[in-house]
């Protein structure tokens, strides 16, 4: 046996306090807590989520109320918080469906290794930031 | 180890089975399979994006029974998953338990809204 073998360092359960800020979680980590973030997102934003179906699809007038919501404002929120509560929708789902498909697919093919973990997980932030941006530009008029 | 059966059972813990996971996983592929649906239903729809395209989108009788039960399906999902976060980060049982009823009413409430919208289209 070395000499030089340091003793195995041993993580418990982290504290939210304490060890957040210097724990340094895989990237297989950092999608799995966004995966609870993006769902928790639209789990508390689902009255929203169904007041943008039920105008958009109710009939003209209401489509009227749906678009303008986006540049008049809605209530006491004006347009543009509206269209950042829209991105943050945009990249919950976006983030949830990447994520989630990469579930389905480690478990009908068992690719469980390290490796992939780490390749997937970059491949689901990279799609999802990536198409939030593309689609975060259009909301606000870009392009 | 914490004896954790008989009266001391954690009774707003897992099912300890395969039930939700199972659920977790249909639930999430029908919704990924729907969100296909409605963007090649919107992608390949003749003239420009307005109204009429989108309500066009949900017109067919086989899109208003495919998105009651992606509804359903959602409800369903949403709530597995709050449950399990729940589960981690709630450890008072009796809070957890407030919380989950809570967020039952919330999402069967969010449901029925959806179920209204859909039914009168």
């Amino acid at each position: 046996m070395s000499e030089t073998a340091k003793p195995r360092p041993e993580f418990r359960n982290i504290n939210i306090f304490t060890d957040v800020r210097t724990y340094r979680l895989p990237l297989a980590g950092l999608v799995s807590i966004l995966h609870r973030v993006s769902g928790a997102i639209m789990f508390v934003l689902l009255p929203f989520i169904i007041w943008l179906f039920d105008k958009s699809v109710s009939s003209e007038i209401s489509f009227g109320q749906f678009t303008s919501a986006f540049s008049a404002g809605l209530w006491f929120f004006p347009g543009w918080i509206i269209k950042l509560v829209a991105l943050a929708l945009i990249w919950a789902y976006l983030h949830h469906l990447i994520a989630g498909v990469r579930h389905l697919y480690m478990d009908a093919t068992h690719s469980v290794t390290k490796e992939f973990g780490r390749s997937s997980a970059v491949v689901t932030l990279v799609l999802s930031i990536g198409l939030t941006l593309i689609l975060g530009a259009k909301l606000f008029g870009l392009y | 180890m914490a004896v954790n059966y008989g009266a001391k059972r954690t009774v707003v813990g897992a099912h300890y089975g395969l039930r939700d996971w199972l659920v977790q996983r249909f639930t999430g592929g029908l919704m990924a399979v729907f969100t296909l649906i409605v963007l090649a239903r919107v992608l390949f729809a003749q003239g420009p994006i307005g109204y009429d395209l989108w309500a066009g989108v949900f017109a067919p009788q086989w899109m208003k029974a495919l998105t009651f039960a992606v509804i359903v399906a959602l409800i369903w999902h949403a709530w597995v998953g709050v449950r399990d976060i729940l589960m981690d980060y709630v450890p008072p049982m009796g809070v957890r338990l407030l919380v989950q009823v809570l967020s039952i009413i919330w999402l069967v409430g969010c449901g029925g809204w959806a179920l209204q919208v859909l039914w009168r289209l």
